[in-house]
């Protein structure tokens, strides 16, 4: 132990006024505290891809996907794995907190709410995108599908984004309840209908389904923007309840 | 810097904590002291502003805590029962964690010193998975003290502690200069230690 007593020094230097970090620190500090704990553990992300795979496998025993028309049906096919990947990660990304008791740390800290908003949804955004990425190369391995990639990259990352901007406020909601686990995709699937439409027809596009002429992927980001904004704002009542 | 009117805690229609009246002056160390559900640990989380009081009033620091409680935080460290650690990160990375939330001023070697004075200068790269209890505990009030809080609040912070720990702890409640509240069930040690010693019963000041 050492000599000087820790306390007095404490109080010696003491500032006036507490120091405050800025946003863009406290949002840094947020996501390598996820991505590390993550890394760690390796839990979370290799649980995803199994469940990934396994669904993708699934859906290749019970409809013979070879002799149904691909370029129509490979769109749900993808956004239903997807989505239910991302329910489990966004699940989980508030519930460690909460049974921990980490969730009070982080409310205690003089954190912007917006701050931890953001860095669960990147840090579940960055999950959902290597989970994605790994289904997208084992189906093209069991499908041969031939996909215009660029378009199918700009699809995902769209879709990806607007299901997690609101997937991670229901799911700060979730966690408050008792049945989280069946209270977050009941909350979540409804609300998300506009995005997930929009995602699956501009993931068909990308395998070359007819072309209607909409512009689904700027209805996405539309949707994206939405999202994005009104979870942000209103963010700060859910961690506070 | 800490005036609570008619604080009162009830979960659901079961009352917690009873019309609570307390003024705390700046610099004051104060032990509460009760048998288990008197109300202690539902005083200080009110009073961390973590629990919303179902009635009264709670100023801290001149600021109304309930209608601004993010303010109010800034200035509070709490120790409570669970320790706000993360098993994944070193006990030095956790630290730099809060010490970053906090906006912590030359955070390194802050840590650094905690670390040191609180007897775990070689395990600041341990996972706190990996470290003792009384480790735990001791790391735990370090993460309060990190950002140098005025007013200290803690919820039975000697459980767990090592006779090392302990050491520390005395010292920094006895040292003064914040305001400290603190919750035990070792009434001897704590009237030691204390200026004021508050006794809970049943959700009521004794």
């Amino acid at each position: 132990m050492a000599a000087r007593p820790v306390v007095d020094a404490v109080i010696e230097k003491r500032p006036a006024h507490p120091p405050r970090a800025s946003f863009a620190a406290q949002l840094g500090a947020l996501l390598w505290k996820d991505l590390l704990i993550e890394w760690r553990r390796r839990e979370l992300l290799a649980s995803l891809i199994v469940f990934s795979l396994l669904v993708l496998l699934v859906f290749d025993f019970a409809f013979d996907l070879r002799r149904i028309e691909m370029p129509v049906a490979a769109p749900g096919i993808l956004w239903v794995t997807f989505i239910f990947a991302g329910v489990l990660s966004f699940n989980r990304a508030f519930a460690l907190e909460k049974d921990r008791g980490t969730w009070e740390g982080l409310l205690l800290a003089p954190v912007d709410r917006g701050a931890i908003y953001l860095a669960k949804l990147l840090a579940g955004v960055l999950f959902m995108l290597a989970v994605e990425a790994v289904s997208l190369v084992l189906f093209a391995a069991l499908f041969d599908l031939p996909a215009d990639v660029p378009r199918l990259a700009a699809a995902v990352a769209a879709g990806t984004l607007g299901f997690a901007a609101v997937g991670t406020l229901f799911a700060a909601i979730a966690a408050n309840t008792r049945a989280r686990d069946i209270f977050l995709p009941v909350l979540l699937f409804p609300v998300s209908v506009p995005v997930i439409i929009g995602a699956v027809k501009a993931t068909g596009l990308a395998f070359g389904s007819s072309d209607s002429g909409y512009p689904w992927l700027g209805l996405i980001l539309a949707f994206d923007a939405i999202f994005l904004a009104v979870s942000f704002a209103v963010f700060e009542f859910v961690a506070e309840e | 810097m800490i005036s609570a009117r008619g604080l009162t805690k009830t979960y659901e229609r079961v009352p917690a904590v009873r019309a609570i009246d307390l003024e705390v002056a700046p610099g004051e160390t104060i032990a509460l002291l009760g048998a288990n559900g008197a109300g202690k640990t539902t005083l200080l989380r009110m009073l961390a502003t973590l629990d919303k009081p179902t009635a009264g009033q709670l100023e801290i620091a001149g600021i109304d805590a309930l209608r601004k409680p993010q303010q109010v935080r800034a200035l509070l460290g709490l120790v409570a029962h669970q320790t706000y650690l993360h098993p994944e990160l070193s006990a030095a990375e956790d630290l730099r964690f809060y010490g970053q939330l906090y906006g912590v001023p030359e955070l390194d070697r802050r840590i650094e010193r905690l670390l040191a004075e609180f007897g775990l200068a070689g395990r600041g790269g341990s996972r706190v998975a990996a470290l003792s209890r009384g480790q735990q505990q001791r790391l735990t009030i370090a993460r309060a003290l990190l950002h140098e809080p005025t007013i200290l609040l803690m919820d039975e912070p000697d459980t767990g502690l090592d006779a090392e720990g302990m050491t520390v702890l005395e010292r920094l409640l006895r040292a003064g200069g914040r305001t400290v509240i603190f919750s035990s069930h070792n009434a001897r040690w704590a009237e030691s230690v204390s200026r004021r010693v508050i006794t809970l019963m049943n959700g009521r000041l004794a």
